[in-house]
């Protein structure tokens, strides 16, 4: 569903990227891994739309998107989330939800102002969504709290759970589990599996933490210093000379 | 520490010694053709000196003033007291401002044409600081050429009295329509802007179209102005002491009671406080629409609102387009209030009072921004005796304010959206 052609970005007279390509199927968990400043999150950051890559393409369901606006990509079914959390910390936790549905609502000022039945109904409907979403990841209890409160690991879920309610179709995840306890990266396992299994969200994912990597990967892309390294299953990953060299360490 | 202190200190009054004496001590005096210089008098010596001497003390003894300050007990109780419950807080509430509107809606039949006349001003600031406060207090874009759209307002109902002889409820809304037309069109070239630039580009923004309306003698009639904006009429009932258009009655005829000058100036303000209450009704209830809370997520975070798919463009120019309109309406009740415009009601200053007003009342928050309105346009008047030290008190009072409530006289509390448990 994702196809990333010899995608380049130039900085200046850096290359960031260079020639990376991956692909990800429907039904599928994708890694990117490689040292810090491979050039990961810039690659994230093509594909969201936030930068404009240099060079290659990027299609998504078979349309170009690369230098499309950030929404419209994000309206398109891909949503990210950040390295570091970014909520919106003074709204409440359930306010987090409804921002992110904002397509699905009623914007109309005026059905708005005088509260129409379809108004209503999407509110509801909009409210109940994030019910559901927040009891899935374990936060019903906190809806009404301000999102800058919550302990870091409920952050990181909270944003999970604010991707999932625009109900995209892959979600691209920017080191999930930094800075999460052992006990918590259990959970953001199990979380990810889920997602792909009942909800058939394809996931991207940069991450340091190998052993969620080799546990939940169906594939893994190994970039370094902006270049592809390697591409294959954890398995072959892990037997691959280059990345142990690389990456994995040389013992 | 000590010793440090008291340099400080000394300087500060060295300060104030050589740039008060020559304001306020030298004196220019005609003789015939010439002018002298002439010197200060002892009494003004003296007070200089006094002067001096109040800073020195200030100054040495800061930190204990501003200790002593801070502990001032809070002039909101509840900010002490444990928050009351969410709905019974927000059904007092309600019941409370309800109350006054009634309240305000009687007051002006028992009190002095003056005072009407400036409380009529006092919910055209209202309005406008509501209206401010989407851009500003909500949206998180500082705008300071705000005074531009309620001059549109205002130009809009005078040239369309002058050319179409336009009525004021028609005008009402054109004016308004027409002032969201132009914050829609600054919108645009603004969109990548943030912060300091976006305030400087408003600045600007404001600027042009003062001038435009100064220069532009042909149509507006420059620095003139215009003049016999028509006053609002009730059903076709003017309240004039004899009817200008055909067609129309004059209200003390229609009712049978004896002309007076007080029921137009009533009339104005009755207006100007519907109005108001609209405005801020429907603010309020925007800031619980979806786009309300786009506007806020905006400000937290851009890049995050962005990636779920919420369009910069959109969410910053809804909210330019809805702050102006309001500024349009309130420009359009001015207009009619004063009778005559010229483009000296549109200074930068106007601007800069309105953000005042704005920042002082509490960003964001509603009730604060209409106290705060109240406060900063009654306090000159009240300062009237004062005349010449009128801003003087004015700056005192707003520096004061800043050290001591920070955050604006009443902080905005985020009116929150719960999620109920279905048991």
């Amino acid at each position: 569903m994702l196809e990333v052609q010899n995608l380049s970005m130039r900085f200046g007279g850096l290359l960031a990227v260079d020639e990376v390509s991956l692909d990800v199927q429907e039904h599928e968990i994708v890694s990117i891994i490689g040292p810090n400043g491979a050039g990961k999150t810039t690659v994230f950051n093509c594909m969201s739309g936030f930068y404009k890559p240099t060079g290659g393409k990027i299609l998504f369901e078979g349309k170009e998107v690369q230098g499309k606006p950030d929404y419209k990509i994000s309206r398109l079914g891909m949503v990210r989330t950040f390295q570091h959390v970014r909520l919106f910390s003074q709204m409440t936790v359930v306010e987090n939800l409804l921002v992110a549905q904002h397509r699905h609502l009623n914007t109309n000022l005026i059905s708005g102002l005088i509260k129409t039945p379809s108004y209503r109904t999407k509110e509801q409907k909009s409210l109940d969504r994030a019910a559901y979403w927040l009891d899935r990841v374990g936060l019903l209890d906190l809806a009404n709290r301000e999102a800058g409160n919550l302990a870091y690991g409920q952050q990181r879920r909270l944003e999970i759970a604010r991707c999932m309610v625009t109900e995209p179709k892959l979600l691209m995840l920017d080191e999930p589990a930094a800075g999460l306890n052992p006990a918590e990266t259990k959970e953001l396992n199990q979380l990810i599996i889920s997602l792909k299994e009942d909800y058939n969200v394809s996931v991207v994912l940069i991450e340091h933490d190998m052993s969620l990597v080799m546990d939940i990967s169906d594939r893994i892309n190994v970039i370094n210093q902006g270049r592809p390294l390697a591409s294959g299953t954890p398995e072959e990953i892990r037997q691959n000379d280059d990345v142990i060299k690389a990456y994995l360490g040389e013992a | 520490m000590a010793a440090n202190n008291f340099r400080h200190a000394l300087f500060c009054a060295f300060i104030t010694l050589i740039i008060s004496y020559p304001i306020i001590g030298f004196n220019l005096e005609a003789q015939g053709i010439n002018v002298t210089l002439t010197g200060a008098d002892a009494t003004t010596i003296v007070m200089v000196l006094l002067a001096a001497v109040i800073v020195f003390l200030f100054q040495m003894f800061r930190e204990q003033i501003m200790g002593g300050l801070k502990s001032i007990p809070h002039p909101l109780p509840q900010s002490n007291k444990e928050p009351m419950a969410e709905n019974r807080r927000a059904k007092i509430e309600s019941w409370v401002l309800t109350g006054i509107v009634v309240l305000a809606l009687f007051w002006p039949f028992f009190v002095s044409r003056g005072s009407v006349d400036l409380a009529t001003l006092v919910l055209i600031y209202v309005m406008l600081a509501l209206g401010l406060n989407v851009v500003v207090g909500l949206a998180g874009l500082l705008d300071l050429g705000y005074v531009a759209f309620y001059a549109v307002g205002a130009y809009t109902f005078a040239l369309l009295s002058q050319y179409t002889g336009i009525s004021f409820w028609l005008a009402l809304p054109i004016g308004a329509l027409l002032a969201a037309l132009f914050g829609l069109v600054l919108g645009f070239p603004v969109l990548r802007l943030r912060g300091d630039y976006l305030a400087i580009v408003t600045l600007g923004f404001g600027e042009i179209i003062r001038i435009l309306l100064n220069n532009w003698t042909t149509l507006t009639g420059g620095p003139n102005g215009i003049g016999g904006i028509p006053d609002p009429t009730l059903f076709g009932m003017e309240f004039g002491r004899r009817v200008k258009e055909e067609g129309n009655t004059s209200f003390h005829e229609t009712f049978g009671i004896a002309y007076s000058g007080e029921h137009k100036v009533i009339f104005l303000y009755l207006i100007a406080l519907v109005l108001a209450v609209f405005t801020a009704l429907v603010i309020r209830r925007f800031m619980r629409m979806p786009v309300g809370r786009a506007w806020e997520a905006l400000r937290e975070d851009e890049i995050a609102a962005r990636s779920l798919g919420l369009s910069r463009t959109a969410v910053k120019l809804s909210a330019f387009t809805i702050g102006a309109f309001f500024a349009g309406f309130a420009g359009t009740v001015f207009a009619s209030k004063q009778g005559f415009i010229s483009p000296e009601s549109f200074v930068f200053l106007e601007s800069a009072i309105i953000l005042a007003i704005v920042v002082l009342g509490g960003m964001g928050s509603q009730i604060g921004v209409v106290l705060a309105a109240i406060a900063v346009t009654i306090l000159p008047e009240l300062a009237r005796e004062f005349s010449e030290y009128r801003m003087l008190i004015f700056g005192a009072a707003m520096v004061l304010m800043m050290v001591w409530r920070p955050q604006g006289l009443m902080p905005m509390r985020r009116i929150h959206i719960e999620l109920k448990r279905q048991e």
